[in-house]
């Protein structure tokens, strides 16, 4: 039944406008993949694969744009083939049909429109930082950045959760092979190892909750799961009518299982760890893939999934304090670190924590806001590392960087990142601080996530701090370098310029950005400032991003709720999920009895001023070397809390005392049984034939005289027992 | 004749019965097995084994003539057939072997030991 009705939708589609575009933006950065597959099998030895995947990615983000501009508002489905497709019956639920199709809405059309846009720009920036290594190596970079946004496309595009979860694991598998482009660096596969295998757990509760919506809801195709009147909008009017306690077990825990695939792939609390290991990676990739976009997939999945989430309730709370204690455990770990690289992971993983709490907040616009303000400055961020990376030769101490603004040549590189440190930091007027504050005004509304609030609001000061702390210490205050191990690109330097040389590097010169890297740091600092006009577009409707969600499956009508609200602010508030406690804290939250909507924009410009203002004072004022800061002699007033931070209060050690060594306990102990009972019964089977043969063996002489006296005797044998028998036949007759 | 032998059989004292037959055919075939077992020369051996075969054909037709039935006749004259055919082979190979190794002794071929 599902079958036939899914076959007679696709059958009778007139071809819309879109349907060849949204098939365009896989197909071009597939087609990247494999010329850069070509290219690698004939060993060429230029920029081409660069120039290739340029301009594909460019082209895809042309068709994204003129998708954005022609059906924005609209959903288009488009199936591109059949793929699975079984029945074993013709009642509900007797079929399982999920073809390669593509779902496009506007929630889909924002992650194309930065993966896409930021994808070509950060491809160009990778053409003159990969340089280095023109040949095969970089053709197998742009092929698994090409795989990547391919595998990211169908990730966002997919029209059924299958085809998202082989975006998932296509992306899962880049990370890998981008995360361990160094394979010939043990801690770059370690890293990418680590990568994986974090991630695999996460995709397991991905997988369940897939199969597990496939046995409740009987499809996992959207367009029927999202469909009006559908199973999943009953669950949803029950959830507004207050009664989440009528609605099944399963679909309550539908979401909490692709919350922890989520947590996975986003780095959140229990398996954060690889995110940070995954800096191993050239920094292309990290600002990409490791900041801007897939680590945003999970968030995409909740945004997706988002009136499954609302249906269940636990799984938002959940996220919401995943979210900040991750926002703020990172942001500490953050604070203590030394590798610049290093601080902006963390950092990333501290801001996926601020998108899942506005996601949790029920502030789907707050969170998806900030994934898009985030692509952009924190894209930047990266790009400037990595520009300070290459120029200085693989440097990415901040005690062994000062004053690189002022070298000649490293204007915009500086530029570019004070623009990023401000986003990040919240300065007022900047698209971070209106996409930020607008979740952690959301969360002084919702009732019961006050604490996430306060959190979130404490985290936002320590961002600005540890964003500043970089800012000075490597880009103002007195010029001095000292350049890494990395010589490869420098074959004129003396020996002189080694790293732990004092002074200015001795003979070492740093290797200013050329034109490809400006342009692009430009562009993104440029896009990063105008990223805050999306806030005033479409005011109504909370910026551009809200309005955009409007039409998709993000939407919840939380938004247009407490407008209503704002004027009777002790109206219960009908829309709100009643896993959110209404009726005991009687509606729209307040922040100290203020509407937290109109004062937060102070409060979080005060906490992002002051973080600021500490580094200013600690990393800025008065420092005359590189290595020391006033910020050391505060240090022993922490006593260990500072060194436990630097360590990143030893998470990864615990992870290794208690799952990595316990699994390898378990492992020997399996390899044990196998060693002695499997293989000793397998080898007892091959044993007793080869016993049996040696003691036979020496009965082939080869001699022929053995062999005829053997069969003489055989066959006097036969003959004395037929005569025996005769006889005694003989006898009984 | 050897149809009125035959039918005579434990009848007249002197006569050529079937269990002559079958005596000197097990005869020559244990003489043939003795000499195969005994004897190290290749061609001496093989002489053995076609007077064993020829022991074998003896008993067909004594039966075959008992019986009053011709199968085991005609199927004697296939066997010598056989057997002529099988001869020209294994001399040959004997001259191979003989080539081989310079002498007829079968204890030097004992290349099948396991």
């Amino acid at each position: 039944m599902i079958r036939s009705l899914a076959q007679a939708t696709f059958n009778h589609v007139p071809i819309e406008f879109g349907s060849g575009l949204s098939l365009l933006v896989p197909g071009l950065s597939l087609l990247a993949a494999v010329l850069c597959l070509v290219f690698a099998a004939m060993r060429v030895k230029s920029k081409l694969p660069a120039w290739i995947t340029v301009g594909c990615l460019a082209a895809a983000f042309g068709a994204v744009v003129m998708l954005f501009l022609n059906i924005a508002g609209q959903v288009r489905v488009v199936e591109a083939f059949e793929w699975i497709n079984i029945t074993w019956g013709d009642g509900p639920g007797q079929a399982f049909v999920a073809n390669w199709s593509f779902y496009v809405d506007n929630l889909t059309l924002i992650w194309m429109l930065f993966v896409t846009g930021l994808g070509a720009l950060i491809a160009l920036y990778a053409s003159e930082y990969m340089s280095d290594d023109v040949g095969v190596p970089y053709c197998r970079f742009f092929g698994a950045f090409s795989l990547f946004v391919f595998s990211m496309s169908c990730l966002v595009m997919g029209g059924n959760l299958l085809v998202l979860f082989l975006g998932w694991e296509g992306v899962g598998l880049c990370s890998y092979l981008l995360i361990g482009y160094f394979y010939k660096r043990p801690s770059a596969v370690a890293a990418a190892k680590k990568a994986f295998i974090v991630n695999r757990i996460g995709d397991l509760g991905l997988l369940i909750g897939i199969f597990l919506t496939f046995t409740h809801f009987g499809t996992v195709e959207y367009k029927e799961l999202f469909a009006e009147g559908g199973r999943l909008g009953e669950y949803v009017a029950l959830m507004k009518a207050g009664h989440v306690d009528q609605i099944p077990f399963v679909v309550q825990l539908i979401p909490v299982l692709f919350m922890i695939g989520a947590f996975g792939k986003s780095a959140q609390l229990p398996l954060f760890v690889w995110l940070p290991d995954a800096m191993e990676g050239p920094t292309p990739v990290s600002a990409l893939i490791h900041a801007a976009t897939m680590v945003t997939a999970g968030v995409y999945l909740i945004a997706r999934m988002y009136p499954l989430f609302l249906c269940s309730s636990y799984a938002l709370p959940i996220v919401a304090w995943v979210g900040a204690l991750t926002a703020l455990v990172a942001a500490t770990i953050a604070m203590a670190q030394f590798d610049i690289k290093r601080i902006m992971a963390y950092s990333t993983v501290s801001q996926l924590g601020y998108m899942f709490c506005g996601l949790a907040v029920l502030s789907s616009t707050g969170g998806v806001f900030h994934v898009v303000t985030h692509a952009f400055f924190k894209a930047t961020l990266f790009l400037c590392c990595g520009a300070v990376m290459h120029g200085f030769a693989g440097q990415l101490d901040l005690r062994k960087l000062s004053g690189e603004m002022k070298i000649k040549g490293w204007g915009i590189v500086g530029v570019a990142m004070l623009i990023g440190c401000i986003n990040l930091a919240g300065v007022p007027f900047t698209a971070g601080y209106f996409s930020k504050d607008m979740i952690l005004a959301e969360s002084f509304v919702t009732p019961g996530m006050a604490p996430i609030g306060w959190i979130l609001l404490f985290t936002a000061g320590l961002t600005a701090y540890y964003t500043f702390r970089v800012f000075f210490r490597v880009f103002v205050g007195p010029v001095e370098f000292h350049p890494g191990d990395d010589h490869h690109d420098d074959p004129h330097e003396s020996d002189g310029s080694h790293a732990g040389d004092h002074g200015d590097g001795g003979g070492f010169h740093p290797h200013a950005p050329g034109w490809a890297i400006n342009t692009v740091l430009a562009t993104l600092a440029v896009a990063s400032i105008l990223a805050a006009g999306l806030y005033f577009i479409d005011k109504q409707d909370h910026g551009w991003v809200g309005h955009m969600l409007h039409s998709s499956t993000a939407e919840y009508e939380g938004a247009a709720a407490y407008l209503q609200v704002e004027h009777d602010p002790h109206a219960v508030d009908p829309h709100m999920p009643d896993a959110y406690g209404q009726a005991e804290s009687g509606g729209h939250g307040t922040f100290l009895g203020l509407d937290p909507h109109k004062v937060m924009y102070y409060v979080s410009a005060i906490f992002g001023i002051c973080g600021i203002a500490t580094a200013f004072y600690l990393h800025y004022q008065g420092r005359t070397t590189a290595a020391t800061a006033k910020a050391d002699e505060l240090l022993p007033a922490f006593g260990p809390v500072a060194r436990w931070a630097q360590h990143k209060w030893y998470v990864d050690e615990l992870y290794d005392f208690a799952i990595v060594k316990p699994l390898w306990v378990l492992a020997h102990i399996c390899y044990l049984i196998d060693k002695l009972l499997v293989d000793g019964l397998v080898n007892l089977f091959g044993a007793v034939p080869r016993i049996f043969g040696k003691t036979l063996r020496p009965s082939q002489s080869g001699e022929l005289h053995g062999y005829a006296s053997g069969m003489a005797m055989g066959l006097a044998f036969i003959m004395l027992v037929v005569l025996v028998l005769t006889i005694r036949a003989g006898v009984g007759s | 004749m050897m149809l009125i032998l035959a039918q005579s059989a434990g009848g007249e004292m002197g006569a050529i019965t079937l269990s002559h037959y079958l005596f000197v055919s097990a005869a020559m075939f244990v003489i043939g097995m003795i000499g195969f077992l005994t004897r190290r020369n290749l061609i001496i051996m093989f002489l053995c084994t076609e007077l064993m075969f020829q022991a074998a054909g003896l008993a067909l037709i004594a039966f075959g003539r008992f019986h009053m039935n011709h199968t085991g006749q005609s199927f004697v004259v296939f066997v010598l057939t056989v057997a002529a055919a099988e001869a020209a082979l294994a001399l040959a190979l004997v001259v191979l072997l003989f080539r081989t190794r310079e002498t007829l002794s079968a204890e030097e071929w004992r290349e099948l030991k396991g």
